[in-house]
């Protein structure tokens, strides 16, 4: 079984963003990064699944230099090699045409399975995985709570998550495209001994050179022009002063409400 | 025709009706830009739900019933929503950000070699130019979005961009639209739906909730925020981070994929109100919030708010609950 999980690194979800003075993006310049938390748990499901019924996990991350923390930190908990799809001129493109440059690359690789976590944390398209098996002619399948590769490696069975606390199986034949749902498994630790052993692992770099991608497939036909912090719908009431002044004066205000 | 065109959701043959929130914002998309109008209503034996679109304000609902449609699946899915868009021609078509569009749309786009503008929150229209606006980095940041591209444009709407119950009423005539569809191209084999038997804790009739997010950093630090739950005679909540850590059952998730709760005092603990929890809980009478970060977006719906460490205001807050109730 050779799977191939998709990785994004994005800024970490406690860290405080500001906007740039063009107004254009943010200040990206200090911030933290950590990999996407879906991602985290796709590259756990893939780490099982190989332990289960062996082959190969190859992660795959698109992104600038900085995105081989997140390769390194898959390499460390056990995947075995990596693709780095690096050029600025794929960065900040739409989903549609970052998924082609992917796809050429995981199309030539070959695999069973792609998973990718199933929304960015940064953008929150919410559509590289299944845009990906479209490109690639193969199924999709979203939102997965459960994957289970059913005997003979010639299907996979996965557990959707629906709104409102429904789930539905579906059953996909193999190669297939799934995105993964935070919460299906417990993702590990790398351990010491993985950390180093990640230092032999290949990193294979892609660049655009190598792809036989036109201009025009990657030029982006949604862009972002603008980015504001969102006009509060409500007036929200902050009550100031120390931990303990606040308490009060909530306290206060709870006794108003009548729940105290 | 060059008009707009709304996808209709159903599942197992019921509407869903959030479908009415894509509806408005065509209806409002149609008188502004002068275009017609129209609804695509996927499925199997469903006339009786396009009986009831067609009596909103529309010019025609196109009744796409093909067998290869009974149960959702995306290639079933995409496939007839492609050739419906061939046939009809609009300049865009409008779905709600669900799950199940979330699962067949990008797939439908790629397959046209467009872009889906996906789970925006709103539009501008100036001069004829639409913008859309999208929600980045979890909901803290909104970004305005310019298209580049020819029709048909895809555009999908996050749940509660608009109110459904604003959409107009009016008639819409019915037309059936065929598809071609074969067994063979519909790979995945959908089963039955089903629910998690173990749901055990029922939140939707807690008058007091007390709900804890990421913010709490560790399951030992859970307790304190469940000492205030306890001052409070409070029923505990969680984001889903919390419970797909573990550190609280999935019962107490609220949210998109957890339970819908309208209490008489929400109080988020370490929340930062991304969208998937909010849905779930924008409902309460009051909603107080405790964050570190005065651009949590939990801030834009919270009726009183903090910003400070909540290990330090909660435990300050639970010894002036004590002290109050001490009081009587």
């Amino acid at each position: 079984m050779k799977i191939i999980v998709c990785v994004k690194q994005v800024p970490s979800r406690d860290a405080i963003l500001r906007i740039n003075e063009t107004g254009t993006w943010i200040q990206d310049r200090d911030l933290a990064y950590d990999v996407n938390e879906p991602d985290a748990y796709a590259v756990e499901e893939a780490l099982q699944i190989k332990e289960k019924l062996g082959g190969e996990v190859v992660i795959c991350s698109l992104g600038p230099d900085r995105v081989q923390m997140a390769i390194k930190e898959g390499l460390s908990k056990g995947a075995d090699r990596a693709i780095h799809i690096c050029d600025p001129a794929l960065d900040n493109l739409d989903a549609l045409a970052q998924a082609r440059a992917m796809a050429e690359v995981i199309g030539k690789e070959g695999f069973d399975l792609i998973f990718t976590g199933l929304q960015s944390d940064d953008y929150g398209f919410a559509q590289t995985g299944v845009i990906l098996g479209e490109l690639l002619g193969v199924p999709s399948a979203t939102i997965a709570m459960a994957v289970e590769v059913q005997e003979g490696e010639k299907s996979v069975r996965v557990k959707r998550e629906l709104e409102a606390g429904w789930f539905q199986w579906y059953k996909l034949p193999l190669p297939a495209s799934i995105t993964i749902q935070s919460g299906l498994n417990q993702p590990r630790y790398a351990t010491l001994k993985g950390i180093m052993n990640a230092k032999k692992k290949e990193i294979r770099k892609v660049t655009l050179a190598d792809l036989s991608l036109s201009r025009e497939l990657l030029t982006p036909k949604q862009k972002i022009e603008r980015v504001s912090f969102p006009v509060k719908s409500k007036k929200t009431e902050i009550i100031d002063g120390s931990a303990k002044e606040a308490a009060a004066k909530l306290v206060t205000k709870l006794k108003q409400m009548r729940v105290l | 025709m060059s008009g707009i065109l709304v996808f209709a959701e159903q599942r197992e043959g019921k509407l869903n009706r959030v479908t009415y929130e894509a509806v408005l914002a065509g209806q409002r998309l149609s008188a502004q830009m002068g275009l017609s109008l129209s609804v695509a209503l996927l499925g199997f034996g469903v006339d009786t739900i396009a009986q009831e679109l067609a009596t909103k304000k529309a010019n025609t609902i196109y009744l796409v019933n093909n067998e290869h449609l009974q149960s959702y699946t995306p290639d079933g899915f995409s496939l007839a929503m492609r050739q419906v868009i061939q046939e009809l021609q609009p300049k865009y078509v409008l779905l709600a950000h669900t799950y199940l569009v979330r699962d067949f749309a990008p797939k439908l786009a790629a397959s046209m070699g467009k872009s889906l503008i996906a789970d925006c929150v709103s539009y501008k229209l100036e001069e004829g130019n639409l913008t859309l606006v999208r929600q980045i980095f979890q909901g803290k940041i909104n970004a305005d979005v310019s298209i580049h591209d020819s029709a048909p444009i895809l555009i999908s709407f996050q749940a509660g961009a608009f109110r459904g119950d604003d959409v107009e009423s009016g008639s819409a005539e019915v037309k059936a639209l065929s598809v071609k569809l074969s067994a063979e191209e519909i790979r995945l084999q959908p089963q039955e739906l089903f629910r998690e038997a173990k749901q055990s804790v029922d939140l939707t009739q807690s008058k007091i909730i007390v709900s804890v997010g990421r913010g709490i950093k560790s399951q030992e630090n859970i307790a304190i925020v469940e000492k205030l739950a306890t001052a409070l005679e409070a029923d505990i909540g969680a984001s889903r981070p919390i419970c797909d850590s573990g550190w609280l059952p999935m019962d107490r998730q609220i949210g998109s994929s957890g339970q819908t709760v309208a209490p008489k005092l929400y109080l988020a603990v370490g929340i930062s109100g991304a969208i998937q929890h909010v849905v779930g809980m924008k409902n309460a009478s009051a909603i107080v919030a405790i964050n570190k970060d005065a651009n949590a977006p939990i801030f834009d719906i919270a009726d009183l708010g903090i910003v400070g460490d909540l290990f330090e205001i909660v435990p300050a807050l639970v010894e002036e609950i004590e002290k109050a109730k001490a009081e009587g």
